[in-house]
């Protein structure tokens, strides 16, 4: 019957122009129907060459490229670079500023995380869970705002420490055509005091928030019917894969270098890992709600260790960091090494290092190697995302393209540090 | 001859009275829903054009009509427009049977209820030729899920009618209406005794509508718009009015099948309130269509196999058994029918 008729299956451009590509992928899926034999990921679309451009310029200047690579984890990736220069060095910034840093840290993860539920929910269709999940992420690009004057590519973490102290005063909603009255007051409830009072009034109502998005999402049939068993990646091959973070954590293996291989004030905060069961992208939602809970513990923490210790937030380093510009009003030689800083940057002894930390997505590490320059010979980003993305083929075969969609989502892909 | 040109033009008059405010009320329609979907989602929704925004949906008609309309370059031209044309017209066909008050319709055919189920039954060609003549990949996979999910859930809805025929004894609309009339009001109507049924038409109603959560054929995260990612500009306004029209009048067809129509839901022995009028319709379909919106605003999508379980492995062996309880109920008298 039909001899000679060939049957053959399609081929499908998913993207680069797609609302669930999550920036610029491009997958080229071979479908059978609807059932997807084969995901081809093409990326590269968003290449700036973040590797080589920070090849020709001095340490400092390249950490606001960091910032671009996963732009909504911003924080978390200067952290790895910072530490990377650090070690280098043979630094150590003052403790306040490891605390200002690990409260960041966990302030970027809330961030990210945030970003992810909102974009899974509305790539599975459900719209409401990704604008309250915008409201919370305002209030925590304002704590971003107010420490480094912008709301995503901060540059606020240096060798040696952070950019400057806390502010005391968190800056207020003014009053304007669209804020004003009962609504302006509902706006700087919290804002009356300094940006630690603004984040505990924060962190006592987020668990209220993360219950709502729960509430939408956590045992709605439909969710469940569209996340369980749904890209189920077991820990064999999480591990062969190099899988870090959540999707790690999500395959039940207890692995988050924040408690491994504790940096900045990890150590002293008391946090648990969350793991999941399955593998599924069900237990990695679940995995990244509760993540969610626990950073709302850790910044509870920072911000009462904050309160009841002062101390510097830059070491007193001269070589390495920029001297207070006072002293540069009378002192000759603050004058010299601000200049000389400024200019010409500071050498980093020769060697290579690797640092890591365990950005929102996975394990975000920097390889850099020094010749004794002022810039580094060599800079090697490895980023989650991109790990992650390669075993896209071998757990999407199988599915049904609405999968595709939702494995996207559980990626947690961002193409800035997937193309670097 | 006078009097047939007369009768010609007062059918006109009258398919004009009922036309134009369905359109209208799709306008409107479509404002409300961004209106309280933006309010579900903490944002404004429109409120720029004119006071409160009312004008949105006018100045987006003028928009889409002013656009223009592109064909993709090895689309079949005659059934891409022709695609639209069929998904319109059954849409806007449908209103003339469905009766606003005692004797306020167009047509009080006997058939009426098969009329409608012929006429939901055509709009889904509207949407697979779109997805067909496209020659677009998306589209093709959206009219394939619309196809699948339409003709399924046509079964169930199909037998909730059943139901609705049996306890009813007749396939006239307002005969339907008049059937759940009573002393009782509201515990006359036909949701009591075909309380599940009334469920599954109501979620069958709304997957025949391809909205949320079952809106697999338009699919915005997966196949982008689906049947109509080719369209734009008018082509485009007509799939969304159909859309809308349907949606209204779904929800019409709801109030009027299982809530009494226009019948009040006190007993008529209280006075004025328990008279009935077509506000009591209205304010049925007013409910139902905010359903429609609720759902959008709070659901995830469907998969579509998972649609289809859905269709065949509950709803349609719910309905077939509740055919039966119907038929018991009628032949035994458990119920009161009419009062």
């Amino acid at each position: 019957m039909m001899s000679g008729q060939e049957i053959r299956n399609y081929t499908m451009n998913f993207g680069p122009q797609h609302p669930a590509a999550h920036g610029v992928l491009r997958l080229v899926l071979e479908m059978d129907g609807e059932t997807v034999v084969k995901a081809d990921p093409h990326i590269g679309l968003l290449h700036r060459a973040t590797e080589k451009l920070a090849e020709s310029k001095p340490f400092n200047q390249s950490i606001g490229y960091m910032d671009r690579l996963d732009y909504v984890s911003m924080m978390c990736n200067e952290h790895g670079y910072v530490r990377a220069i650090e070690q280098l060095l043979g630094i150590q910034a003052p403790i306040r500023a490891q605390y200002i840093r690990t409260m960041f840290d966990e302030i970027t993860r809330i961030l990210n995380h945030l970003m992810w539920i909102g974009s899974n929910a509305l790539d599975l269709g459900a719209m409401a869970v990704f604008l309250y999940a915008f409201r919370e992420r305002e209030e925590l690009m304002d704590c971003y705002e107010a420490v480094s004057g912008a709301r995503m590519h901060a540059t606020y973490y240096r060798p040696g420490g952070v950019y400057r102290d806390l502010p005391a005063r968190m800056p207020q909603y003014q009053e304007s055509r669209w804020h004003k009255g009962k609504d302006l007051k509902r706006l700087n409830r919290w804002r009356e005091g300094s940006m630690l009072d603004f984040l505990d009034a924060f962190t006592d109502d987020f668990p209220t928030k993360v219950d709502e998005y729960e509430n939408l999402l956590t045992d709605n049939r439909i969710w469940k019917q569209r996340t369980v068993d749904i890209g189920v990646v077991s820990p064999e091959q999480a591990l062969a894969w190099g899988m870090s973070g959540p999707m790690l954590r999500g395959s039940g293996i207890e692995w988050d270098l924040r408690k491994k291989q504790p940096y900045a004030a990890y150590a002293d905060v008391d946090f648990d890992i969350p793991v999941g069961v399955h593998g599924d992208c069900y237990d990695r939602y679940l995995v990244r709600v509760e993540e969610m809970r626990q950073s709302n513990r850790i910044i509870k923490q920072c911000v009462k260790w904050l309160r009841e210790h002062d101390g510097p937030v830059m070491l007193d380093n001269y070589k390495v960091s920029p001297p207070p510009r006072e002293s540069m009003k009378t002192d000759m030689e603050a004058l010299i090494h601000h200049f000389k800083l400024f200019t010409e940057g500071y050498g980093v002894p020769a060697g290579e290092t690797y640092a890591a930390v365990e950005a929102p997505k996975g394990e975000f590490g920097v390889y850099l190697i020094s010749d004794g320059a002022n810039k580094p010979f060599r800079l090697k980003v490895r980023a989650p995302s991109f790990v992650h993305l390669s075993s896209m083929d071998a757990i999407v075969a199988g599915h049904m393209l609405p999968d595709v969609v939702a494995m996207i989502g559980t990626y947690d892909v961002v193409f800035g540090e997937v193309d670097r | 001859m006078a009097a047939e040109l007369w009768l010609v033009f007062w059918t006109l008059l009258k398919i004009l009275a009922i036309t134009i405010p369905v359109i209208l009320a799709v306008a409107m329609f479509v404002y409300w829903e961004r209106k309280v979907i933006g309010w579900m989602h903490v944002r404004m929704g429109p409120n720029k054009i004119g006071p409160l925004g009312l004008f949105q949906a006018f100045a987006d008609v003028v928009k889409l009509l002013l656009k223009e309309v592109v064909v993709p370059a090895n689309a079949n031209r005659f059934l891409f427009f022709l695609a639209p044309l069929l998904a319109l017209v059954p849409a806007l066909a449908a209103w003339a049977v469905v009766p606003f008050g005692q004797g306020l319709v167009l047509a009080n055919v006997n058939a009426g209820v098969l009329y409608l189920l012929a006429m939901s039954s055509l709009g889904v060609y509207g949407i697979i030729l779109a997805g067909w003549a496209s020659n677009s990949r998306y589209a093709l996979l959206g009219a394939m899920r619309s196809a699948a999910q339409v003709i399924s859930y046509e079964l169930a809805m199909g037998m909730a009618l059943i139901c609705v025929l049996v306890l009813a004894g007749s396939l006239n609309l307002t005969a339907i209406v008049d059937a759940q009339a009573g002393p009782k009001g509201l515990f006359d109507w036909f949701w009591l005794p075909l309380l599940p049924v009334f469920v599954i038409y109501w979620i069958s109603g709304v997957a025949e509508t391809n909205r949320a959560p079952f809106d697999v054929a338009e699919g915005e995260s997966e196949i982008v718009a689906g049947f109509h990612v080719e369209y734009s500009g008018s082509a485009f306004a007509i799939f969304f009015l159909a859309e809308y029209a349907n949606m209204i009048l779904i929800s019409f067809l709801a109030a009027v099948l299982f809530l009494g129509g226009w019948l009040s839901p006190f007993p008529v022995s209280w006075g004025w309130i328990g008279t009935p009028g077509f506000g009591w319709l209205l304010v049925k379909a007013f409910v139902f269509s905010f359903l429609f919106l609720w759902f959008r605003a709070t659901f995830p999508r469907y998969r579509y196999d998972q649609i289809m379980r859905l269709g065949w492995k509950v709803f349609i062996p719910i309905t077939i058994v509740w055919v039966l309880v119907a038929g018991c109920m009628k032949y035994f008298g458990w119920v009161t029918i009419g009062g």
